[in-house]
């Protein structure tokens, strides 16, 4: 592309605020407990679809329970269950993807064909199935999400094995007696980690929104377990008495899949700068 | 091309085979008893003769791979199961669910194209202006909703706050308006991502400065050479993004009780009947591999330069 590009250092600064603000959002979810002022779970007739007041600043929802604690709670599952699951996709895709590539043969047809298969499943098509055959749980949705998110990982870590493994140093490696192994996790992974990773970064807010859409259906997070999926799907019947119960959890979600998405977006431009250079 | 045609074919064939094999186990990764679930989902009481009769009538007590082997034999003539609540062909069900699902699939794509085209060519043409940015700033909060907020947002503005449209669809057109947009809204907005990359890229190449040098006019140029060219990726990225339409539309139809497909897979999973699901993951499995095999092939024959063979991985 003849396109002015945007300065690599630009991209850096931004891409270092992006990370820290990314990483601002997982530590929120992970000291979420410390934070709420009230028990997320805990019920109560008298105050049901209250607006916000100084005891609930996020009003409550029709069991009265305090919106911005269950949303404070829904952060350590929608922000912990989607990194976790790029994480494991990550590293199961990478491992088989390698495979493929380093070993070719009937390992690389078995492998590549089992992701062709996956692929041809519409993701969200399979997940709900796979959803919801299953039952609900935030394991089983991170599950179904998964059965077809790491053919992206396993078809990028081939490519680059390919690519990498003509390359001398891997037949100097090999020479001076490493195993498969310790050619592949030692030179091979260390080579190819920037480009996986920034493929990893742009699926956060992918898988995010995929596992909240399963808990919106019902059969991803159930309840009482809070998840912003699930409680905009609980609160979206009582919309009119209540909007707070469905702004809150979808301002809090589309931020975060924001953050994330500029996040991802920032690295491979980055990436695409350093590659031209 | 005959050989490249050929080698798709084989491969479809493993891919269709291995579809079918995943869809058909699928019924087996759910904890317990298929003939259980039939009974219960019927509302029969469960006892062991009766069980032991229907796994009989449903050849459970056979080796799994025989019955994948019927399950298969069957799908050739169309047969896909009865289903456990209703005892209707699940072949039926699905073709009268597929003609609601279609028409807003269609519908959407419509929409979406219909936005995004022009919105990424003025993007494009302008890049870097104040049109761009906004483009892009759209797009990228399109990209960043997930369907079921904008479902429910929509449906909270123009049902509830301004009573414009009926909360739930009756059929008419005007009930079809915000599940269209619904679904459009987060493809336009990947769309005019993509395409405003594609048309950008082929603004970039030498020929457009050619023909601008040449003094023929850049309209002609848009319209004529670089709409021309970036059209084949476009036409690929449209099939790619039906998968994602059809997951949508299981939402989508939910949110609106439309009675459309993800409606009836939907209440399938909630009644455990578990051959409507398969056939509703096989019909959209078929139906998107079907798409993607006719985009690879339009796309081989509109441009004769795409390598044959290529990256089989």
């Amino acid at each position: 592309m003849k396109t002015k590009r945007k300065s690599a250092k630009r991209l850096k600064r931004r891409a270092t605020v992006l990370l820290i603000l990314a990483a601002a959002l997982l530590a929120l979810s992970l000291a979420a407990p410390l934070l709420m002022p009230n028990d997320p779970d805990a019920t109560d007739a008298q105050s049901m679809n209250l607006p916000p007041d100084a005891e609930h600043p996020l009003g409550t929802d029709r069991y009265g329970r305090c919106v911005l604690s269950r949303v404070l709670a829904g952060a350590e599952t929608s922000i912990f269950s989607a990194v976790a699951l790029v994480l494991i996709t990550f590293i199961i895709g990478t491992a088989l993807g390698m495979a493929a590539g380093y070993f070719g043969g009937v390992t690389d047809t078995v492998i590549m064909r089992l992701a062709d298969i996956m692929l041809a499943f519409p993701q969200m098509v399979l997940a709900i199935a796979v959803a919801g055959i299953l039952g609900g749980g935030m394991v089983n949705a991170m599950l179904a999400m998964g059965v077809s998110a790491w053919t992206l990982y396993a078809r990028l870590a081939r490519a680059q094995v390919i690519a990498l493994k003509k390359e001398p140093f891997v037949s100097a490696a090999r020479l001076s007696g490493c195993g498969s192994f310790k050619v592949m996790t030692k030179y091979l992974l260390p080579n190819m980690l920037g480009p996986l990773a920034v493929n990893a970064a742009t699926q956060l807010g992918v898988m995010m929104m995929g596992i909240a859409g399963l808990s919106f259906l019902g059969i991803g997070v159930a309840e009482p377990q809070a998840e912003w999926g699930s409680m905009i799907n609980q609160g979206r019947a009582y919309m009119q008495l209540a909007p707070w119960a469905v702004l809150a959890p979808a301002g809090a979600m589309v931020v975060t899949v924001m953050v994330f998405n500029l996040l991802g977006d920032t690295l491979r431009d980055l990436a695409d700068t350093e590659a031209v250079k | 091309m005959k050989k490249y045609i050929a080698k798709r074919l084989l491969q479809l064939v493993v891919v269709v085979l291995g579809l079918s094999f995943l869809t058909f186990a699928l019924m087996y990764i759910a904890p317990g008893d298929p003939a259980e679930k039939k009974l219960s989902a019927q509302g029969i009481a469960v006892d062991p003769e009766v069980l032991a009769a229907t796994r009989a009538e449903m050849g459970l007590d056979r080796p799994f791979l025989e019955q994948y082997a019927d399950w298969l034999g069957g799908l050739f003539s169309g047969d896909l199961g009865e289903s456990y609540r209703s005892g209707r062909a699940v072949a039926d069900m699905l073709g009268e669910s597929f003609v609601y699902t279609l028409e807003l699939t269609v519908l959407s794509l419509a929409a979406a194209l219909a936005i995004s085209l022009p919105l990424a060519l003025l993007a494009a043409v302008r890049q870097n202006g104040i049109a761009d940015f906004l483009v892009r700033i759209f797009s990228f909060i399109g990209n960043s909703l997930p369907n079921f907020l904008i479902s429910v947002l929509l449906m909270y503005y123009f049902c509830v706050k301004l009573r414009l449209l009926p909360v739930i669809s009756d059929g008419s057109a005007k009930g079809f308006i915000l599940p269209c947009l619904a679904l459009a809204i987060p493809l336009a907005s990947r769309f005019v991502r993509q395409f405003r990359a594609e048309i950008l890229e082929q603004l970039g190449k030498e020929y457009v400065d050619a023909a601008l040098s040449r003094g023929v006019k850049m309209r002609y140029i848009l319209f004529c050479n670089v709409l021309h060219n970036a059209l084949i990726p476009m036409i690929t990225l449209t099939a790619l993004s039906v998968g994602t339409l059809m997951g949508g539309s299981v939402v989508i139809e939910t949110v609106f009780r439309l009675p459309g497909l993800g409606k009836l897979a939907m209440d399938a999973i909630s009644a455990r009947d578990y051959p409507v699901i398969q056939g509703f993951v096989l019909l959209s499995s078929g139906i998107y591999v079907l798409l993607n095999l006719a985009a690879d092939l339009l796309y081989r024959a509109v441009d004769p330069r795409v390598e044959e063979g290529g990256d089989a991985g």
